[in-house]
């Protein structure tokens, strides 16, 4: 079966008091979107640096599809909160930047990467330089560009998290789209409950000293906006403020949501 | 109510027109006016008879010095052959320092062991005055252009060498992730990621080569030089020809900022991203 999993993975650093994971086990199926929430310093951010493959678990293991992985790959295509992306290329080039590794032809790159820019809402844009585009657009060409890898899963580092209110709402939908078309699994983290809640086909709560899921909870507002609910709506429901309070009082208690 | 009327103003359409600000323009003008000052002084001060005229020729003298100097030259070279000699040793000094450094400055940042390998070296040769090792170098490589060409180099690797060094550790941790995420091999990681962003550092790290291979340049060519701005200020100095030597010292200047200036250039043409982070 198409997974990928950490397989009770303990993250410990020398000296540290408790790690910063402790025998956590989480597996997202091709298909799912999982969102992960906790207070800061509550291991989401390790969490996702162990599925990438950026750090290695001091115990347990990180498998793909049944085989354990060391290291990152292009099958678990990452993006970041601060863009990261490459100033001395232009949008274009930054969205080719996978495919030009992978060797593909400079007129097919072009043309995947135009399709790609289009996906995320940037037609015609490829020929602006990164320092011209607003933060939601460089998040937006941060997609464009994980997707270029063809990942089997997408693992997001609060990609919304430094963008205002309004760009947030926006790029949510475009996020639950584009994980829809690309039909890639999904990991996010967030601090924002509302995003996870909307977002996720599954919410998994951290908590710290040491990082362990707390809550784990199956939700499908996303799938019911793909269905054509509006947004605003869906989060507005009486089950969804519900959840929302409750999944809030789990992250800062650090206790389980309540059934 | 707070709307300013500027903002009605633009509202309607209308471009702001720009406006002459004094703040650009008075930097401008005070170091205008130092130059004028010095060139004022030094007149009076070599015809007024404070300074004897052997010891600071008035700038008229140096002008028609600069001017004898392009047709008829000096010590059997005109101004242009003895520039292009040093422009020559310089450059070619600059090219092998950039061939040598930048890999070095890689290996540096990239590998500990590469590190423990040149860093001692870079940082022993940082510090040291061209002065210092010339007379060695001279010892070991005779007295030709191989022996000049080495003195510059060595002036210039280590600032090539530890710019471009620092240059490939500014890459922020997360370009490197998204690169080995996206599959790139150590190689791939190296030509497509690290290097394009050091380039900026790069270009800086030559800026002070070349002005660590000018400051190199007369010290290396006091020895057995036939040709060279260095040789030239160097000769006209024992013969108190003192036009000759402020002339020579003029054009170093102005070929020294001329560069400067060349580099600026495209590293505003060719690197903006440097500008715009």
């Amino acid at each position: 079966m198409s997974e990928l999993r950490l397989n009770a993975v303990t993250l410990a650093y020398e000296r540290a008091r408790s790690p910063v994971l402790d025998r956590l086990t989480l597996g997202i199926g091709k298909g799912e979107f999982v969102a992960v929430l906790g207070q800061s310093g509550s291991g989401k951010t390790s969490l996702l640096n162990l599925a990438a493959g950026f750090l290695e678990p001091t115990e347990g293991r990180v498998t793909l599809n049944g085989s354990v992985v060391h290291g990152p790959s292009a099958d678990r295509a990452v993006v970041f909160q601060d863009d990261a992306l490459y100033p001395w290329l232009n949008a274009r080039d930054n969205v080719a930047f996978p495919l030009k590794l992978r060797k593909v032809a400079p007129t097919l790159r072009r043309e995947r990467a135009e399709r790609l820019l289009a996906d995320v809402g940037l037609a015609g844009q490829g020929d602006k330089h990164i320092w011209e585009l607003s933060g939601g657009m460089r998040q937006r060409v941060g997609i464009a560009r994980a997707l270029a890898a063809e990942p089997e899963y997408l693992l997001m580092d609060e990609p919304l998290g430094a963008l205002d209110a309004m760009t947030r709402d926006q790029m949510q939908e475009l996020l639950l789209t584009v994980w829809h078309r690309s039909a890639t699994g999904a990991l996010l983290i967030t601090h924002s409950v509302e995003e996870a809640l909307f977002l996720a086909t599954r919410v998994v709560v951290l908590a710290a000293h040491p990082g362990r899921i707390v809550s784990s909870l199956d939700v499908s507002f996303g799938r019911r906006f793909l269905a054509g609910e509006p947004a605003r709506a869906l989060k507005s429901e009486p089950d969804f403020v519900a959840l929302r309070e409750q999944l809030i009082s789990a992250v800062h208690t650090n206790e389980a949501v309540a059934a | 109510m707070t709307v300013s009327v500027d903002s009605i103003r633009l509202g309607q359409g209308e471009l702001p027109r720009r406006r002459f600000r004094w703040s650009r323009v008075l930097p401008i003008l005070a170091g205008a006016g130092v130059a004028l000052g010095i060139i004022v002084i030094w007149h009076l001060a070599s015809t007024l008879g404070w300074v004897s005229p052997v010891f600071l020729p008035p700038p008229s003298a140096v002008l028609a010095a600069l001017g004898r100097l392009v047709t008829t030259g000096y010590v059997d070279s005109t101004l242009i052959q003895h520039a292009g000699a040093s422009l020559g040793r310089v450059f070619a000094a600059l090219g092998f320092s950039i061939l040598i450094g930048v890999p070095v400055g890689l290996i540096i940042a990239t590998s500990p062991i590469g590190r423990g390998l040149f860093d001692p070296i870079i940082e022993f040769l940082r510090p040291l005055p061209p002065l210092a090792y010339l007379p060695l170098v001279i010892i070991w490589f005779g007295i030709g252009e191989t022996a000049k060409v080495l003195v510059i180099l060595l002036a210039m690797v280590p600032a090539i060498t530890i710019a471009t060094a620092a240059g490939v550790r500014s890459t922020s941790k997360n370009q490197v992730n998204a690169a080995r995420s996206f599959g790139a091999t150590h190689l791939q990681l190296l030509v497509n990621v690290l290097l394009p962003s050091a380039i900026p550092s790069i270009l800086t790290g030559i800026r002070i080569a070349l002005g660590a291979g000018w400051t190199t340049l007369v010290a290396a060519e006091l020895v057995a030089a036939g040709r060279g701005l260095g040789y030239m200020i160097q000769s006209a100095a024992q013969f108190l020809v003192t036009d000759v030597v402020i002339a020579g010292i003029l054009v170093i200047s102005a070929i020294a900022f001329a560069f400067e200036a060349l580099l600026r250039f495209i590293e505003h043409r060719f690197v903006p991203w440097a500008r715009n982070q």
